[in-house]
């Protein structure tokens, strides 16, 4: 957690500097991001989703929702959004409290979600800059077809890098490229290593609500970077000494030794009441052994790596199989190899207000994979950073009567197994 | 037949919640099929050359939604939880396929909501190019045709030639010609076209096969520009934002009793999605991609590489109509028209354009406060446009 903060307290006073460096800034989204590439040619990511999320667990997005809402911005779009523009439009002090510099790129890689497209047409707007569109297909059928990643490549080949070209000045260097993508290599296999370690009783990570934290780096500007391999060591470290102690993790009261219930997790988590959200799990015993959220940058848990023999078509790979990306069978079928995987005793849904991306087919989600797996599934609704939508005690109540179904099932489990 | 006849054959098929006229299609072409598709465009020209009827499935305000909701929390749009009342309650059952095309992540994620209920169904997620890149676009865009052809024909057991095509493209083309007449007719002279009747007959267009649209719109526009109406004392406005889930009719009438002409909108905009005629000349694949890539309608649903283009667009609508103001009606939680609205309200209103915004969903039941607003809006514009 130190070397984390201390990582990105860098990297915002870095983009602070920006105009006075001359290092190019450019802004990009959590899914499909393209940082090795973008790091290559010497800039500097910047990600909005971000710095809403920030401002929500900082209590800063509600202020910057009104300011966005009293410019126009209708109460019924993505929270993220208008939280960014309200920050925009409150002077842009990013989440560590140093100014925001303005972007010099907006790369928009627009990987499953079609707000993205339209965020980043109205931050062209706002800062009148060049914005160069990257069109990930849709996996509609579940699969990234040949012609599709064909298509990425040459967007990327003829679109994305003469953009970078021209604001930075460099050409091109793809041995550059391939050694940042080895680093990410490097760092994914210790980010899927650590994620996997639930899969152990005691869960020594919460991998929903703690690997928000542990993907941070790698989700946002610390891919393909020296930094990013250190940190996913060190972290790898940190969870096997916990894992041969025998220890759970470390939830916002204390530890969480005493694991009742294995859970996973489908749907973002709510930012505005955060340690909140997450110890209502931990006062009832409930670990979080898997979560779809903690894919949104990346699969790499079902096999994906970078690939740095093959530097853009790799990229394409990456960019089509963010789990948004996904359609909702092959979301399903995740769900229920999680549940297998990770022996869970269930699965619950924070479905959000703001994004249509993960929310529309929740519930068909839940009534599927309880279909499939015999196991219950829950629902719980908030919001990303609106804290409007956040009502705790509903949550606590839902959360409740959720674990008590579940113990209800084990009791039943252990009335037909005696029975039997 | 008479323009009244006209109107209420599509006012027929608009109210009939069992899609009678599909139905009624299928049994009259034995061996035929029917293949659906969602807002907001979807290349008609192909389902057409697969000799399948192309069917608009645009939910309804009318039906009680029983299964429905049980798919959609409340803060997601109507449009999706009628479609799957459609479809739950098997009026859809008529369906041999379905097209999905890339309008927003709701449309989006019901594709694989299809596939997993209705696993016998072709489903078809149609990406729309977004890339800025003409040629880039074209290609994707084509390959993507090439698919949906290819399947189709499979479907209905039917080579989707060059000529098949082909003749589909003349004969859309002259369903946008018509198109493009009426809605030039209802700008010049909107007291010959009501905007109810136009919706009406357009909204027939979507369930009836192009041919029998044909017929019917040419009745209408030679009806409509013989029959002289009474000229009212109205305020032209433009109402955009509802090219996706459908205000019910009676937003509409309610708009234009409120002392406005609608001289413009963006109502099942899938039809006018190719503001120009597709090549016969060229390979037709190619040219209906191009014809796409190089000369679709700006709308909210595809990516604007222009950094002008959102300030200017409302202002050269209101232009081309000659329209004093917009109105800005969008569906309840519709993300690509109000994530679009600040951008084009504020260059609007930059040009000095007088503007309204509100938002419906295709069940509601009360216009008084649309009444108001919109006759509100009508008398300020007429006291005081000139101010």
């Amino acid at each position: 957690m130190v070397i984390q903060k201390e990582m990105i307290a860098e990297h915002y006073e870095r983009l602070e500097r920006a105009p006075q460096t001359g290092e190019p800034v450019v802004y990009t989204f959590v899914p499909g991001n393209l940082t090795e590439l973008i790091r290559s040619f010497g800039c500097l990511p910047l990600l909005p989703e971000i710095n809403a999320l920030q401002s929500g667990m900082r209590g800063k997005s509600r202020d910057y929702i009104a300011e966005a809402e009293k410019h126009g911005h209708s109460e019924d779009v993505c929270t993220y959004v208008k939280c960014d523009i309200g920050m925009a439009l409150a002077g842009n002090i990013g989440p560590t409290g140093t100014k925001l510099p303005k972007p010099d790129l907006l790369l928009l890689s627009y990987t499953g979600c079609y707000t993205f497209m339209k965020w980043f047409e109205l931050l062209r707007e706002q800062y009148d800059c060049p914005c160069v569109f990257l069109h990930v297909p849709y996996q509609g059928d579940g699969v990234i077809e040949p012609e599709h990643r064909e298509y990425m490549v040459k967007q990327i080949r003829e679109l994305v890098i003469p953009a970078l070209e021209k604001i930075s000045g460099r050409k091109y260097d793809e041995d550059a490229l391939r050694e940042r993508l080895q680093l990410s290599v490097q760092a994914e296999d210790d980010l899927v290593w650590v994620l996997e370690s639930a899969k152990n009783t005691p869960s020594p990570i919460d991998a929903y609500f703690g690997a928000v934290y542990y993907v941070g780096p790698i989700f946002s500007a610390f891919r393909g970077t020296a930094e990013g391999v250190a940190y996913y060591q060190a972290l790898r470290r940190e969870v096997q000494e916990r894992l041969d102690a025998g220890l759970g993790p470390v939830a916002p009261a204390g530890p969480l030794d005493n694991q009742k219930y294995r859970l996973v997790v489908e749907g973002p988590p709510n930012w505005t009441h955060f340690r909140e959200f997450w110890q209502m799990f931990a006062d009832e015993g409930a670990v979080v052994v898997a979560s779809t959220y903690s894919k949104v940058g990346g699969t790499y848990d079902f096999g994906f790596r970078h690939n740095p023999a093959d530097p853009l078509g790799t990229l394409g790979d990456y960019c089509a199989g963010c789990y948004t990306n996904h359609n909702l069978p092959n979301r399903i079928d995740m769900l229920c190899q999680y549940l297998r995987d990770y022996k869970a005793d269930g699965f619950l849904i924070n479905s959000v207000k703001s994004c249509n991306s993960f929310s529309a087919g929740q519930l068909m989600i839940l009534r599927e994979v309880e279909k499939r797996t015999g196991l219950p599934g829950g629902f719980i609704e908030s919001d990303l950073v609106d804290p409007r939508y956040f009502s705790a005690a509903n949550i606590k109540n839902r959360l409740e009567s959720y674990l008590q179904m579940v113990e209800a099932r084990r009791a039943g489990g252990s009335r037909e197994a005696r029975a039997s | 037949m008479s323009r009244t006849a006209i109107i209420e054959w599509a006012s027929g098929i608009y109210e009939d919640l069992e899609f009678t006229t599909v139905r009624q299609w299928l049994a009259d072409h034995p061996g035929r099929k029917a293949c659906g598709y969602l807002p907001v465009y979807a290349p008609r020209e192909v389902i057409h050359a697969a000799g399948m009827l192309p069917v608009g499935i645009h939910g309804s305000g009318n039906i009680e939604i029983i299964r429905g909701d049980a798919f959609y929390q409340s803060y997601i749009c109507h449009l999706p939880r009628s479609i799957v009342e459609f479809a739950q309650s098997g009026r859809l059952d008529m369906l041999s396929a379905v097209l999905f095309p890339s309008t927003c992540d709701v449309i989006r994620n019901l594709s694989g909501m299809w596939q997993i209920l209705f696993p016998d169904m072709y489903v078809r997620y149609l990406d729309l190019p977004q890339v800025a890149d003409p040629a880039l676009g074209t290609e994707f865009w084509r390959r993507e045709l090439e698919v949906v052809r290819r399947e189709l024909g499979r479907v209905a057991g039917v080579e989707v030639t060059d000529a098949r095509l082909r003749a589909s493209i003349a004969l859309y083309n002259e369903v946008r010609a018509i198109i493009r007449q009426l809605y030039a007719l209802r700008s010049e002279k909107p007291w010959q076209v009501p905007t109810e009747e136009l919706y009406l007959l357009m909204r027939a267009g979507e369930l009836v096969g192009p041919e029998v649209f044909l017929e019917k719109a040419r009745e209408y526009l030679t009806a409509a520009q013989s029959d002289d109406q009474r000229v009212r004392d109205r305020t032209r406005v433009i109402i955009t934002g509802s090219f996706c889930e459908q205000p019910p009719l009676g937003l509409i009438k309610t708009i234009e009793r409120a002392g406005c002409y609608i001289v413009d909108d963006d109502f099942l905009a899938g039809n006018r999605f190719l503001t120009g005629d597709v090549s016969l000349e060229a390979d037709p694949t190619t040219a209906l991609a191009e014809a796409l890539v190089k000369g679709a309608v700006k709308t909210s649903v595809l990516y604007e590489p222009d950094p002008e283009g959102k300030r200017n667009l409302m202002k050269n609508r209101v232009a081309a109509a000659r329209a004093d103001g917009i109105i800005f009606a969008a569906a309840s939680f519709c993300d690509p028209a109000l994530l679009d609205r600040p951008m084009l309200r504020d260059g609007a209103e930059k040009a000095g354009i007088p503007c309204i915004a509100f938002k419906f969903a295709e069940n509601s039941g009360q216009f008084q406060q649309f009444r108001e607003q919109a006759g509100t809006f009508s008398d300020s514009i007429k006291l005081w446009g000139d101010a």
